[in-house]
């Protein structure tokens, strides 16, 4: 087969971030959506909205350090008319996930939560900071679109598209550098995976993250003669089955790796769907059921399994156990 | 009637004082009723806090709001939004007066199938701006409705009533910290205070004293009035709308279970309770109804 658009190789870090690739698009797009509010808990600085606050401070609106009361007026701002942008860090949102659920999802609010600092990624901060459960949490709530995209040009991609998009959208953004993973035609649609390198003996499926942890776990298999195809799953809520169906049958196993605990996020969705369109070994990179620790991102990826070279002892677990 | 103001229609018909409080009477009669029936259909809900606010919400929805039930998507229309979601059966039952829906279809709350959810939900029923039911949410929706209104330069105004056991959910003071700041004279909380929750008093559960002093401090215009004397209502109502920079809240002192003399004050009839015939009877008797809007309110057949 020779579905894949484009399989670039990793082009090395942006000296960016997600949080700040989503911030400097949000800023820019602005003008375009003249109904566009951004709501803040005292961490601008931290989410990158810190652009938007510069740029278009009356639609700027402070909240203070009180979440619960932050989201469920985005509620509010969405029912007389406008399009409002909750951003705090991942953990936090976890704190007003029941604000999420009856007053935005519920309630079907045209209203968009991105939160930054999910993950391991967030580093240093340590565990009471690394949220490992909003991909699962944010995914259980009916109607809720959940989003992780990949490296900032897929960020300013998945800005403009939740933005356009009807409905409530959770997304995450990053804390730390993020490597650069697509080129400047990268393109991004809502609910749609991308297979972002060609392989035939297993398919790893992966976000945010853990995208290009996987792409440099398959040229690690390339090197043991295993031909590993990714698929980039930027979209985890919808989860794109038609496409995890027809890697299934070319490639006959798959590895998920996702900045999350194993239960309930990337892993679970692609089980879920994969378990009732084509069964097959499906192995699993995530935290383990455990909170997280101080260190740096990439310290913590070995210590928790997240790294590229786990990936790949992963995927050969995957093809091992292919009938 | 046109998606005109209902204040400046007050004013060109002038309807006397002593004709409104007639009306509102009246209305908050039928809402105490039709809430007994509709619970007594349910087999369960919280009759005591329907009757602690049916004086309030007759006069919001008989007086106070600037629209009728045919301007429910007007976007210069003032928002209600009922934060203490579990008061449902008088909500419902003052829309049935006012015509925003019908009121045979209303008693068919908590039903399999009935827009009359337990608790509002904003898209079964056109005319409820937001789902409430988990308590101090609907506030901050209401915030964030005026807010929005403000921003957007329109002069509508937002009201919210709270029960006064919701006050001890955090998000209720995130929020009246947040209005206060942000200077939201849009915005108008009524707290119906029966001094009754779930389980027992507001005393034994968990203090709410010195409310008053509490609003004050967080810098909002306070008033503190007796919430089943209809003039006390509107002219505090008046005073809010009158509030200049500041957020307006009405603490109105009420009885869990007014108008139906067994469940005053009684903590049994507070949480969500089945009510047998007998006893939607006698209150339905209480709430001065006859023989025949009885045996219309509790004996009807498949709806």
């Amino acid at each position: 087969m020779s579905a894949t658009a484009e399989a670039p190789a990793l082009i090395g870090t942006s000296g960016d971030s997600l949080r700040e690739a989503f911030g400097k698009a949000l800023s820019g797009l602005a003008d375009e959506f003249p109904k566009l509010v951004v709501l803040d808990a005292d961490i601008a600085g931290g989410t990158g909205v810190h652009h938007f606050r510069k740029s278009h401070p009356a639609r700027f609106l402070q909240f203070g350090i009180a979440e619960q009361n932050m989201m469920a007026a985005a509620g509010g701002l969405a029912a007389v008319g406008l399009l409002p942008v909750v951003t705090t860090f991942a953990v936090f949102c976890l704190r007003a996930i029941e604000q999420a659920r009856l007053s935005l999802a519920y309630a079907k609010r045209n209203a968009k939560i991105v939160a930054s600092h999910p993950g391991l990624d967030v580093g240093p901060d340590g565990g009471s900071a690394q949220s490992l459960e909003d991909l699962a949490a944010f995914r259980a709530i009916p109607g809720m679109t959940v989003i992780s995209p990949a490296d900032p040009v897929e960020m300013a991609l998945a800005t403009r598209a939740i933005l356009e998009f009807e409905g409530p959208v959770y997304m995450r953004t990053g804390r730390s550098p993020a490597m650069r993973v697509f080129g400047d035609h990268h393109t991004f649609e809502i609910g749609k995976g991308k297979i972002v390198r060609d392989g035939s003996d297993v398919t790893i499926v992966a976000c945010g993250v853990e995208v290009s942890r996987a792409l440099e776990a398959a040229k690690l298999l390339e090197q043991d003669g295993v031909s590993a195809r990714v698929v980039n799953m930027a979209t985890i809520k919808p989860i794109d089955s038609e496409l995890l169906a027809r890697c299934a049958d070319e490639t006959g196993s798959v590895v998920t790796a996702e900045d999350h605990n194993i239960h309930g996020g990337l892993g679970g969705a692609v089980a879920e769907s994969l378990a009732a369109t084509r069964p097959c070994p499906i192995e699993f990179i995530g935290v383990k059921d455990v909170f997280g620790a101080s260190g740096e991102p990439e310290e913590l990826a070995t210590l928790y399994g997240l790294t590229a070279p786990h990936i790949a002892k992963a995927a050969k677990r995957a093809i091992a156990r292919k009938g | 009637m046109p998606a005109q103001s209902q204040k400046t229609l007050l004013k060109r018909d002038a309807p006397s004082a002593r004709e409104l409080a007639a009306e509102i009477a009246e209305a908050a009669r039928f809402t105490r009723k039709h809430a007994i029936a509709s619970i007594y259909h349910a087999g369960s809900g919280h009759p005591g806090g329907a009757m602690s606010s049916a004086d309030i919400m007759a006069c919001l929805f008989g007086a106070e709001l600037n629209f009728w039930s045919d301007a429910i998507n007007d976007p210069d229309r003032d928002r209600f939004v009922l934060s203490k979601g579990h008061g449902a059966p008088a909500l419902y039952a003052i829309a049935a007066h006012h015509g925003f829906c019908d009121a045979r279809a209303a008693l068919n709350l908590r039903k399999l199938g009935s827009p009359f959810q337990g608790h509002p939900h904003v898209l079964d029923l056109p005319w409820v701006e937001t789902s409430t039911g988990s308590l101090g949410q609907g506030f901050s929706v209401a915030l964030g409705m005026a807010m929005g209104l403000k921003l957007q330069k329109n002069p509508a105004r937002v009201y919210t009533l709270l029960g006064d056991g919701e006050l001890q959910e955090g998000e209720v003071w995130e929020a009246a910290m947040c209005a206060a700041h942000h200077k939201l004279d849009n915005l108008c909380v009524v707290i119906d205070y029966n001094k009754l929750q779930s389980d027992d008093r507001n005393d034994a559960i968990m203090r709410l004293e010195p409310l008053a002093a509490k609003w004050r401090a967080f810098d909002w215009a306070v008033a503190e009035i007796n919430g089943h004397d209809i003039d006390e209502i509107l002219s505090a109502f008046r005073r809010a709308g009158a509030s200049h920079g500041r957020p307006s809240v009405i603490i109105a002192h009420t009885i869990k279970g007014k108008g139906v003399p067994y469940m005053e004050n009684i903590p049994h009839w507070h949480g969500s309770v089945k009510l047998t015939h007998a006893q939607a009877e006698e209150a339905l008797t209480a709430l001065g109804a006859g023989r025949n809007e009885i045996k219309e309110l509790l004996d009807v057949g498949d709806r």
